[in-house]
């Protein structure tokens, strides 16, 4: 009968950019249990609607996640816009679209580079965050922040993309495609990788299921869900299919994010063809009175704003439940059975994002 | 980038994220690749704070991560220079009046360098590392300067002892 030992993984490790406390309980170098524990980033930040009025909330909102910023921005403005009845302006909508969409890029381009580090593979770890800096150098030019952009506010946008720069984007697009689908080959084709990945981690369609994975962990084990499909901002228009894939281990859901780059990159030059003319905000009066979930397909997975607005200038409640945390379940039952030199990996496939878990 | 032309050693670095929202480490991740790459420079980012001489923090000080900040301090071996990275670690940033956030970095461990912006952008946090290193130049010529002090003082007893 083997020694059991338990090791501490983290809050400060090498691969973790974020910290997140882990106990490993071992036998030899097999991972029998997990014992996660959280809360090193946890500011409270749900209780300052408190102490911001409901238009000003969405630059904390924002910084719920510097990753996936403007989603947050996004999924808080909804949320209010639908309790107040707002209806917002068409071009608005699909400005929102391909901000979001750039997001997602530059978020699944980041997670591929620090996947590929996890992994050992530091030259494709450079290589995916070079490509990841011309999406950066859009959103900078469009939105002015590389990271954090602010131009999502309650009843429309701040900003407009102009002809011109939507053109320029266009054409930057199929050399961009280009450069991706070579990235994205490596990660799906190559011998080592594969070798790495395929088999690792494996969750089922039925316990990501029960347990409420999101997002690509979700997706990766054959659960077809994706709020996009629910046609939020402008996908009602362009129309979008969840991607799926079913062996569920970290190959599945690495493959699963390396296919919506492809995605997003068509739904951004979809979105560009049909932009419509028109005003970027409406005037929003009074504030907000009744409660709403809002709910906004993140590049992580599900995230769900609860707002309760009491007819005052200041929310009576949020409540934000972000992907990881829903993730981390489905984590704990892939780690048992992989070798301590996997978690790394393990963890890294469900792309931990600890600031937006904490809030 | 004056300091740069003269960069006499390989400043080492280890970042922790207090309690960042995310986009200053990505940021200083970002220096990191190839499009700023301090690695030419031979800033290196390491795991250990046994390896470190100069400590990037992102986010704020909390009750759980007070500790671990402190701990991480303490570990790093003399000359270190600790360079706070966005409003956050200045001050509490937006998160300021949060229930959770006790305020800046410099509640708990001494702080040389701030580095503004929300979020940081990578140029800004490239010339907080450059100030850094001006900063530990001195701390090291200092420490030699009293060890020298010390050194002399000691060979100084030793020829007393001896006559
Ligand atoms: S300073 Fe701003 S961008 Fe940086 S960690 Fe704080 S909130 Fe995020």
């Amino acid at each position: 009968m083997p020694k059991r030992i338990v090791v501490p993984f983290g809050p400060q490790h090498p691969v973790l950019p974020e910290p997140i406390h882990l106990d490993l309980v071992l036998e030899d170098e097999l991972v029998v249990d997990v014992v996660p524990s959280i809360g090193y980033i946890h500011r409270g930040l749900e209780q300052l609607v408190q102490k911001r009025e409901f238009t000003e909330y969405v630059y904390v909102a924002e910084r719920i996640c510097g990753i996936c910023s403007f989603m947050h921005a996004l999924c808080y403005c909804q949320g209010i816009e639908h309790i107040m009845k707002v209806e917002v302006p068409d071009r608005a909508k699909y400005l929102r679209t391909i901000w979001s969409e750039c997001s997602r890029l530059h978020s699944h381009l980041l997670w591929l580079g620090l996947f590929a580090d996890g992994m050992g593979f530091e030259n494709l770890f450079m290589r995916s965050w070079q490509l990841r800096e011309s999406v950066l150098d859009v959103l900078e030019d469009t939105t002015g922040g590389r990271v954090i952009q602010g131009t999502c506010k309650v009843g429309g946008i701040r900003r407009d993309i102009g002809q011109e720069k939507l053109d320029e984007m266009h054409r930057a697009l199929d050399p961009f495609e280009q450069q991706c689908r070579d990235l994205g080959d490596v990660f799906l084709n190559d011998e080592t990788v594969k070798y790495r990945l395929q088999g690792l981690g494996v969750i089922s369609k039925d316990e990501a299921y029960t347990l409420g994975a999101a997002g690509p962990t979700l997706r990766g084990s054959g659960v077809a869900v994706d709020l996009r499909e629910t046609g939020y901002a402008a996908y009602g228009d362009l129309g979008f299919k969840p991607i799926v894939e079913t062996a569920g281990d970290c190959y599945a859901r690495c493959a699963v994010r390396v296919k919506e780059v492809y995605a997003s990159i068509d739904l951004i030059r979809r979105a560009i063809d049909g932009i419509p003319e028109g005003p970027l905000d409406v005037k929003v009066k009074g504030a907000p009175d009744g409660e709403y979930f809002s709910r906004v397909e993140q590049p992580r997975g599900e995230v769900v704003h609860y707002l309760r607005g009491d007819g005052t200038k200041h929310l009576a409640r949020a409540r934000i439940r972000t992907p990881t945390l829903a993730n981390i379940p489905a984590l704990v039952k892939m780690l048992p059975g992989a070798q301590l030199a996997d978690v790394p990996v393990v963890v890294l496939s469900i792309d931990p994002c600890i600031s937006c878990t904490e809030r | 980038m004056s300091t740069m032309a003269f960069l006499k050693r390989s400043p080492w670095i280890l970042h922790y994220d207090a309690s960042s929202c995310n986009g200053c480490d990505i940021e200083v991740l970002a220096c990191l690749t190839p499009l700023y790459d301090v690695e030419r420079f031979g800033i290196i980012n390491t795991g250990n704070p046994k390896h470190a001489d100069i400590l990037l923090i992102t986010g704020g000080i909390n009750s759980q991560n007070r500790p671990v900040v402190r701990n991480l301090y303490e570990q790093m071996p003399e000359p270190k220079v600790v360079v706070a990275i966005g409003a956050c670690a200045a001050t509490g940033g937006i998160f300021r009046e949060c229930y959770n956030i006790a305020g800046g970095v410099d509640k708990v461990i001494p702080v040389d360098v701030y580095v503004p912006g929300c979020a940081a952008r990578p140029e800004q946090i490239i010339d907080g590392v450059v100030k850094a290193l001006g900063i530990l130049e001195e701390k090291r010529e200092k420490m030699t300067g009293k060890a020298e002090i010390k050194e002399g003082a000691r060979h100084a007893a030793e020829a007393g002892e001896g006559t």
